[in-house]
């Protein structure tokens, strides 16, 4: 007869961590980041129809990365959860952080009790209404009152959950990935130097960085900031193609890059480091 | 060993091990297996006559797509229970529905309705054909049977443009119901609710095929006049406190509501109209 292996506490829930993190690391990265007019949501995905950028509700929209039937379940599940909770309370009603908490409290929950943790990581965003209101008191740097901020949860496999203000990089080798981000995120940056950043990014990334990612290989949608009603919107290859169009946005990217210090919630500290609407 | 079918040591806050279960792309459906408390006629209402009524909605075709329009009153008995009601409906992006019937159970059926549309577009990925959207609304109002057997009953019309047909003319389709939840296409023009026989005689008059756009929103506020004329319980355009009917044109770019400054222009040249010859 075969004894079981006694193994420490923090043995097993380090294996486990290790576990989840290799299978989330295998895959390809996402990059989620405010801009002007909402949330950009951009991954690394060559299949154009098995998505990992998916519309949960009005406001709020949903990129994971790792084992795709599992986040998939999740998906799945999200969306259930905000229509169930929309129809018997009211649209409004269904918020980013209430629907990362239920996120966190599953992932937590699996890792913890179930025989294999899920291998994957959520970013669940929600973009405001508008920012900017009510104007920040002198030394503050979070823009907008509460609720009126774009907002960005990340959840991790064993369900721990960070609220970030500018970006999100999930999934493959995330540290080339972030550290291109870091130097290039502007406050309140216009979609295609959002977007020709994220790219770029993306391609300091994975095997044989760097590369230049094609629209083809991208998974690109927003939550945009001025539709009433669902916000979420998949952006075609047409459109990837016009707004990647190197001259244009590189030169904007760059331009902006450099005010960047001079803007008050430029150091990132702040919340959704946008400008006014009426600033655009 | 799974927490999550038995209950106990699964989280409160966490996602609810029904939502993780899959199944189809249905709303409807997941919410009777789920949340069953929820859906419309599972309750017990012997209350027929004081509740408000909805009245007149007709549809009708044209070159452009479908117009469906309804007036503005709800009758409760003899009385006027509100003037400026609604029943008329955008349910996604490319149909419309109108209700005649119990007003607050025809709400609810829409609301869920337009929720069931959305929720298979986002967990599915791909929008429901028009005969399937006409198909769940046709089980939805079947659902609704026993209440309609105490008098409490829903009559939903429904209208679209169906983009897998061409050409544009022959995409508009109408679908009308009856209380078992049988389905039956309309052609041409149709017309549901009390005042609904005047209306239809109108549109007979009226109707062309290939009609623009313009002529068949005219035609169908003359049928709501038409109707109101002669049925106590449908109201006319009404100039002085400016409550026009609700007029959706489903077009190849989608369902749109028109707003009140055009049907207002389109009401007023009817009741002009109708000074140098009240019959129309």
């Amino acid at each position: 007869m075969t004894m079981p292996v006694y193994a420490s506490p923090e043995q097993f829930m380090r294996d486990r961590s290790d576990y989840a993190r290799k299978g989330i690391g295998r895959g390809r990265s996402v990059v989620v980041t405010t801009y002007s007019g909402g949330v950009l949501f951009v991954a690394e995905n060559h299949s154009p129809t098995l998505h990992k950028v998916s519309e949960i509700y009005d406001r709020i929209g949903l990129a994971a990365v790792g084992r795709y039937n599992e986040f998939e379940n999740l998906r799945t599940a999200g969306i259930r959860l905000a229509d169930v909770r929309g129809y018997s309370y009211d649209r409004r009603d269904v918020t980013a952080r209430w629907l990362a908490n239920a996120y966190a409290q599953t992932l937590g929950s699996i890792f913890s009790e179930h025989q294999k943790p899920y291998e994957v990581e959520l970013c669940v965003a929600e973009v405001a209404r508008s920012v900017g209101e009510p104007v920040p008191a002198p030394g503050e740097t979070r823009l907008g009152a509460p609720g009126q901020r774009d907002q960005l949860y990340r959840i991790s496999y064993d369900g721990s959950i960070v609220e970030e203000t500018r970006y999100i990089v999930m999934g493959g080798v995330t540290e080339p990935v972030s550290s291109a981000m870091e130097i290039k995120f502007v406050t309140g940056w216009d979609l295609a130097s959002a977007l020709t950043a994220a790219v770029s990014s993306l391609g300091a990334g994975g095997e044989g960085a760097p590369r230049t990612l094609e629209s083809s290989q991208l998974e690109v949608a927003v939550l945009e900031r001025t539709v009433p009603d669902r916000t979420f919107r998949r952006l075609e290859r047409s459109t990837l193609d016009e707004l990647l169009a190197p001259v244009a946005g590189d030169a904007a990217a760059a331009d902006t890059a450099q005010q960047a210090p001079e803007t008050p919630a430029g150091g990132g500290a702040g919340g959704a480091d946008l400008p006014p609407e009426s600033d655009r | 060993m799974s927490g999550r079918d038995a209950g106990s040591n699964w989280p409160v806050a966490a996602v609810p091990s029904a939502y993780l279960t899959p199944g189809p792309g249905s709303f409807t459906e997941f919410l009777a297996r789920a949340e069953p408390h929820l859906l419309p006629g599972n309750r017990m209402q012997t209350i027929a006559d004081q509740t408000p009524h909805g009245t007149t909605i007709v549809a009708l075709t044209c070159a452009d797509g479908v117009v469906l329009a309804g007036d503005r009153r709800a009758t409760m008995g003899n009385l006027i229970a509100q003037r400026d009601i609604e029943k008329v409906f955008v349910a996604d992006s490319h149909s419309a529905i109108g209700i005649a019937g119990t007003a607050g159970l025809a709400i609810e059926m829409v609301r869920l309705f337009k929720l069931e549309l959305e929720h298979y577009e986002k967990i599915e990925g791909v929008r429901l054909s028009l005969d399937g959207k006409a198909n769940r609304l046709s089980s939805m109002i079947r659902g609704n049977l026993g209440a309609a057997m105490q008098g409490l009953a829903v009559v939903p019309r429904f209208a679209g443009f169906d983009i897998d047909r061409l050409p544009a003319g022959e995409a508009g389709r109408i679908f009308s119901y009856d209380l078992t939840g049988g389905r039956y296409e309309e052609h041409d023009f149709y017309a549901i609710g009390s005042g609904s026989m005047f209306a239809r005689s109108a549109l007979k008059k009226r109707f062309e095929r290939g009609f623009a756009l313009p002529a068949a929103v005219r035609a169908a506020v003359e049928a709501l006049y038409d109707a109101a004329d002669d049925d106590s319980a449908t109201g006319g355009p009404d100039l002085t406190r400016k409550i026009y009917p609700v007029v959706i044109a489903v077009t190849d770019s989608g369902a749109r509501r028109l707003s009140d400054a055009e049907v207002g222009a389109v009401s007023e040249e009817v009741v002009a109209g109708r000074m140098v010859n009240p019959g129309g």
